[in-house]
């Protein structure tokens, strides 16, 4: 469950004041699939990195699952974006010289999970993917396609409720973007909160909610 | 995260980028072998001059006329003149059972001639014991007779130096020469080994003391060389020889007695301060080392600031990532140091084997505290890169690339 209300974001640019988010106000039930489109600068980053508590807002209360989460300590934020928030980012971001299965298991490693627990958890992720044949290679010996998929991996592997993906088709062709979409729906059946934020009018038909951003504001659901 | 993995996630880290890993641990690894390498080329000077010393043997006590130390009572009200030390009086610290042999010692300078061939050299004046004392050895012919060394007899004993200038190779050995205005007779040679630290014995004559008193016109002695029985009675040795000097000259005590020990402690404490500012002064190459790992840690940063972005939107808590940097730093410092202080011993092995006259011997201490140093600069010049990499925003961090 995801609660917004009244969040501000504002950026200094040189000596003017951007306003990323203002009084933005939203609200995400468990197993939600969200599209959040609009023209660049509208805001939609800015509000993918508040609700993945990479960012904090200026003013407005952002609670998840019934946290407070705006004036906990990064400590716990880290936290909770280690047990309850999955990303996807447009650039896949793999560690290079980690093979897909070590990519897979850096959230758990980063929790300090035992090494078996692990290994089941990434061998799972891995599977649910179709990758498990890809397990050993490097992200340079992986199509695009596979690379998002090992990301999907790695952002589910510790089971989140909220996965927030940014522009995840963005860099793939249009057969890899579709296996892409299919695999987070996939997902999202499963009862994983989804929110896309995407260019796509095409991928952002499919989503059960359409929000619609401008200048910071949310013109449509 | 576990320590083993954030041990394994650096090493692997430091395997990606193998040839700036090589030259950074190749840094460290010159920089501890010259800490340690300089350690040790002043320990061997150290124990290379103690083996000098002891080459004069453990248990000699030097007496010196007049009264060098303060013992802080009443300043003397007459004039203190320090009486002579006379051959009675060396004869006379023969009657203590602590002591074994006695050297007195007169020195002067004197032109030695032999026909046209003259050559102004130091003559020393002794007994038969000199020898026996002063551990020294004879090339050829025999040394100073014993006998009463009150008797001024005619005869020398000629270092290698001097002998090869007055007789050009030819044996020395009953041959006559002129010490100032005097005729001797040459009884022996001394071998080449009689250099020791002090005083170079191979450009001297020794002559009976007797003989040079009578050359100099001067009945005091320059020293009395003293083998006590054995290094535990070198105490009592001194104590016996005070009082028998006490008793000589009417109460007064104006002689000075020096023991080996404290000769030998005072220049072992020199060159042990010796050794510690030579390694020192190579220590600062080691933060040189560390100010490379630094700037080495900082390129890895910068290159990796999208990575660190991923590694906090995944969970990773500040301290993690200071973790991860700080190990990393660290296995390069002790890698390097590891590297290092084997470079050194493989040096020291090598450089015993080409100069067996001269060892160098590795103290104990340096390759702890070369290690200590180095794990120390690794930890203080990551930590500047480790927390600038952990307090990275990590929406910033992602997003550069």
């Amino acid at each position: 469950m995801i609660e917004l209300h009244g969040i501000e974001r504002r950026f200094q640019v040189g000596d003017q004041v951007v306003h990323a988010l203002r009084d933005l106000d939203l609200t995400l039930a468990d197993g939600d699939y969200a599209a959040v489109m609009g023209p660049s600068g509208s805001g939609k980053s800015t509000l993918l990195n508040i609700l993945g508590l990479l960012d904090r807002p200026d003013a407005g209360s952002y609670r998840l699952d019934g946290i407070e989460t705006t004036r906990l300590p990064e400590e716990r934020r880290a936290r909770l974006r280690r047990e309850r928030i999955g990303f996807v980012f447009q650039a896949f971001h793999l560690i290079p010289r980690l093979t897909a299965a070590e990519n897979v298991e850096l959230p758990l490693t980063l929790a300090g999970r035992p090494v078996r627990e692990r290994r089941q958890q990434v061998a799972a992720a891995l599977e649910a993917m179709g990758l498990t044949p890809r397990a050993d290679h490097r992200p340079d010996q992986l199509s695009g396609g596979q690379r998002q998929r090992v990301a999907i991996a790695r952002a589910t592997v510790t089971r989140p409720g909220l996965l927030l993906a940014d522009e995840p088709t963005g860099n793939l062709d249009r057969a890899s973007g579709d296996d892409v979409i299919a695999a987070l729906e996939a997902l999202n059946a499963q009862g994983l909160t989804l929110v896309v934020v995407t260019h796509d009018q095409h991928l952002g038909e499919r989503a059960r909610r359409r929000i619609h951003m401008d200048d910071g504001a949310v013109l449509a659901d | 995260m576990q320590p083993t993995d954030t041990l394994t996630s650096a090493a692997r880290a430091l395997t990606a980028h193998p040839t700036r890993t090589w030259l950074t641990l190749a840094a460290m690894a010159f920089a501890t072998a010259a800490v340690v390498l300089l350690s040790a080329l002043g320990e061997g000077a150290r124990r290379y001059v103690l083996d000098e010393f002891m080459q004069l043997g453990t248990h000699l006590l030097i007496i010196v006329p007049g009264r060098h130390e303060t013992t802080g009572g009443m300043p003397p009200l007459f004039g203190e003149t320090p009486r002579d030390l006379t051959l009675g009086d060396a004869q006379a610290l023969l009657r203590s059972r602590h002591v074994e042999r006695v050297a007195p010692i007169t020195v002067g300078a004197a032109e030695v001639s032999v026909g046209a061939l003259s050559r102004e050299v130091t003559i020393l004046g002794s007994t038969a014991d000199f020898i026996d004392v002063r551990r020294l050895t004879l090339a050829a012919g025999r040394f100073l007779p014993p006998g009463d060394p009150d008797r001024a007899l005619p005869v020398a004993v000629l270092g290698q130096t001097l002998a090869e200038a007055l007789f050009r190779g030819e044996s020395p050995i009953g041959r006559r020469l002129r010490i100032g205005d005097r005729r001797f007779r040459v009884i022996g040679l001394l071998s080449a080994g009689g250099v020791s630290l002090g005083s170079n014995l191979a450009d001297a004559a020794i002559i009976p003391v007797a003989s040079a008193q009578a050359l100099f016109d001067d009945p005091g002695l320059f020293r009395v060389l003293v083998q006590a029985g054995g290094r535990e009675s070198l105490d009592t040795a001194a104590d016996d020889i005070r009082a028998i000097i006490r008793a000589r000259h009417e109460g007064e005590d104006d002689v000075t007695v020096i023991t080996q020990d404290a000769l030998l402690g005072t220049f072992d404490r020199i060159l042990g301060a010796l050794t510690l500012a030579v390694a020192g002064i190579a220590a600062i190459s080691l933060a040189v080392a560390g100010v490379l790992i630094m700037n080495v840690m900082l390129v890895s940063v910068s290159q990796r600031t999208p990575e660190v972005g991923l590694l906090k939107a995944l969970g990773a808590r500040q301290r993690d990532v200071l973790g991860l940097f700080l190990t990393e730093a660290l296995l390069l410092a002790c890698a390097g140091t590891v590297a290092g202080i084997a470079l050194a011993y493989a040096g020291v092995w090598l450089f015993n084997a080409q100069f067996p006259a001269f060892q160098l011997v590795v103290p104990v201490w340096a390759p702890l505290a070369a290690a200590l140093v180095s794990i120390g600069t690794g930890l203080l010049f990551g930590l500047l890169p480790a927390r600038r990499a952990a307090r990275l925003d990590p929406v910033r961090a992602l997003n550069e690339a």
